[in-house]
């Protein structure tokens, strides 16, 4: 009988540290699962966050680099320029890739860099404890909008997507989300398509992906996926931006 | 066939990183050291490296970390307030043990202070900027020649030892020009293995490049091996000059550009018979500690002159023994100390009574 389901090569056989209903895990196994698709492993180059996915590098068998918060594309960029044949990749948080690492990202996109960007939407910072992100909805309660967050204080959640949609140097720009069986399927999709274009000397494609935080959204993981869908998305809205 | 040719220091820095096979360099402008970024723009690319105008001096960092976990020989360069910004990436690349050439052409501070030439950013190459404990080799030229050297040798001794290494220039050592021999452009470049690189893990376990280490008890193991190689740095590395110090009853100790003002008042005063010497530290770390506590059993009198309000002198006063007189004269915030100056004070030093 055909083996129609297995571990990718591209992931170590370990369990994660993540919590319980995070997104991270599927994420990590799209990402693993494109790679061997593509067979490209050998020449792949990661570059992890500062977030709660900073030792991605314990769950996929490539070579990786782990950079300060927020500046993860400044390190891809000369990763990827000294080494063209490379496959560059970041996997950034939102605090990671659309607070601290704001200028860096804009840039890195506007250069038009050949890079594959995922970024991870989950609307919290969890490594720190669930504090606001730049992602962090209207009224949504976190360690530090005790309240919900208000515009007046903390302004608007960033749709960075959008904004990186509107420079030249960008080729491609999706968002999509984890919340369902058929939504997995599609962010793999982007995620192999993003790949494909950086493999094409395409130039710069990022994927952003709702991802789930159970523990910081005081969520059931049930809960969670439904509030990405009736609440997430409808801020966030899903589809191609470019 | 050696050539010489006139150059400014910021350019002959950009020269000898090409020459010692730098093929990655990331800057944001700043004066005044905007002639070395201009010349790495103009002749990095077509001798098969990579320039970047980074949108940053915290992104310029970033990149050299990056191209250097790939392998390739990179450098960055700054002043003053830009290298400030670089902390953060100079404290992860020592967490990292990469190689990284980063050059401080040192002009006033604090704050934005002004563009003329300073030595006010000693402390913070020497004992640190960024966070945790990590050094860096700090080189300080005196020459456009030195300059050009001593940026060849940062290469070579960051890839051996994996450091990081500055070289601590300032404005005036950056704008002037002098008479420059260049090194044999068919010699070849040095090659150091790197399999700690990030390279594709193709036959090989993959490589990851990192500063964090979760587990208890591993960021001391981590820590304990960086310790062993400033050690290794410390016993090996360290390099000065000293003039007329045989029979000098006060010696002038004092850095880069400075040293140079302060050797022609040294030489003259010599000419009158006095007994002054001067000794010149080249590596500023590792410091000639050892070196300055020897010379100090015979010589009593010290006089350490700064373009700054007393930095070095501290690691002079540490290194000298007992009962040996440190005195000290510096002007900062763009003030060059005059011959004029430097004669008074060292007449001073030398006919105080103790
Ligand atoms: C310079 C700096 N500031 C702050 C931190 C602390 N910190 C670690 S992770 C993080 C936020 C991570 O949030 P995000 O990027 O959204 O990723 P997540 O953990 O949610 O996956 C912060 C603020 C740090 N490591 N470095």
């Amino acid at each position: 009988m055909a083996k129609t389901y297995k571990r990718p090569e591209s992931l170590y056989d370990v369990a994660t540290h993540y919590c319980a209903g995070c997104g991270h895990g599927i994420l990590h196994r799209i990402v693993a699962e494109v790679i061997d698709e593509l067979a490209v492993r050998e020449k792949t180059i990661a570059v992890a966050p500062v977030g709660c996915a900073v030792i991605a590098y314990d769950y996929w068998k490539f070579d990786c680099a782990e950079s300060a918060h927020g500046r993860a594309l400044a390190v891809a960029t000369a990763i990827k320029r000294v080494g063209p044949d490379k496959v560059v990749f970041t996997y950034q948080g939102d605090g990671d890739l659309a607070a601290i690492g704001t200028a860096e990202t804009i840039h890195a996109a506007n250069r038009g860099e050949n890079l594959t960007v995922i970024f991870v939407n989950n609307a919290v910072y969890g490594m720190t404890g669930g504090q606001m992100a730049p992602t962090t909805l209207l009224s949504q309660k976190t360690a530090t909008t005790p309240l919900g967050r208000d515009a007046k204080l903390a302004g608007y959640p960033l749709r960075i997507s959008e904004m990186l949609a509107l420079l030249d140097g960008v080729y491609s720009a999706e968002r999509t989300s984890l919340s369902n069986p058929k939504e997995v399927l599609n962010t793999k999709r982007a995620i192999k398509q993003a790949f494909e274009n950086q493999i094409q000397n395409k130039g710069f494609s990022i994927v952003e992906v709702l991802s789930m935080c159970p523990t910081y959204w005081d969520k059931t993981p049930q809960e969670s996926v439904r509030w990405i869908e009736e609440v997430m998305s409808q801020y966030f809205k899903l589809g191609k931006l470019k | 066939m050696k050539k010489k040719i006139l150059m400014s220091g910021n350019e002959a820095m950009g020269e000898a990183a090409i020459a010692a096979g730098c093929r990655f360099y990331a800057g944001y402008p700043i004066t005044p050291q905007n002639e070395l970024t201009a010349y790495m723009a103009q002749e990095l690319p077509r001798r098969g490296g990579i320039f970047i105008q980074s949108e940053s001096e915290l992104a310029a960092i970033n990149m050299v970390f990056g191209a250097s976990a790939s392998g390739v020989r990179s450098m960055t360069s700054s002043s003053s307030p830009g290298i400030s910004l670089k902390q953060e990436g100079i404290s992860y690349i020592s967490g990292a043990q990469l190689p990284a050439v980063i050059i401080n052409v040192m002009r006033a501070g604090p704050g934005l202070g002004n563009i003329w030439p300073a030595q006010s950013d000693y402390f913070q190459a020497t004992k640190g900027g960024g966070h945790g404990d990590y050094r860096l080799i700090v080189l300080a030229p005196a020459s456009v020649q030195e300059s050009y050297d001593l940026t060849m040798l940062a290469f070579s001794l960051s890839d051996r030892y994996r450091i990081a290494s500055m070289i601590l220039s300032d404005g005036l050592l950056g704008q002037m020009m002098e008479p420059l021999e260049l090194c044999d452009p068919d010699r070849p470049v040095e090659k150091i293995d790197k399999p700690w690189a990030l390279t594709g893990a193709s036959g090989r376990k993959p490589n990851i490049v990192q500063s964090l280490y979760i587990r208890l008890g591993d960021v001391e193991k981590h820590n304990l091996a960086l310790q062993k190689n400033y050690r290794r740095i410390a016993s090996k590395e360290v390099r000065f000059e000293g003039k007329f110090l045989d029979d000098a009853k006060l010696v002038v100790v004092a850095y880069g550009s400075m040293s140079r003002i302060a050797g022609a008042v040294v030489e003259e005063l010599r000419k009158q018979g006095k007994k002054i010497g001067l000794f010149r530290p080249v590596t500023l770390w590792p410091f000639p500690t050892e070196e300055l506590e020897e010379l100090s059993k015979k010589v009593k009198k010290f006089l350490a002159i700064e373009m700054s309000y007393g930095q070095m002198v501290e690691d002079v006063r540490l290194a000298v023994g007992k009962g040996v007189k440190v005195d000290f004269y510096g002007r900062s915030g763009g003030g060059v100390p005059t011959e004029k100056q430097i004669e008074r004070e060292i007449l001073k030093a030398l006919n105080s009574k103790r």
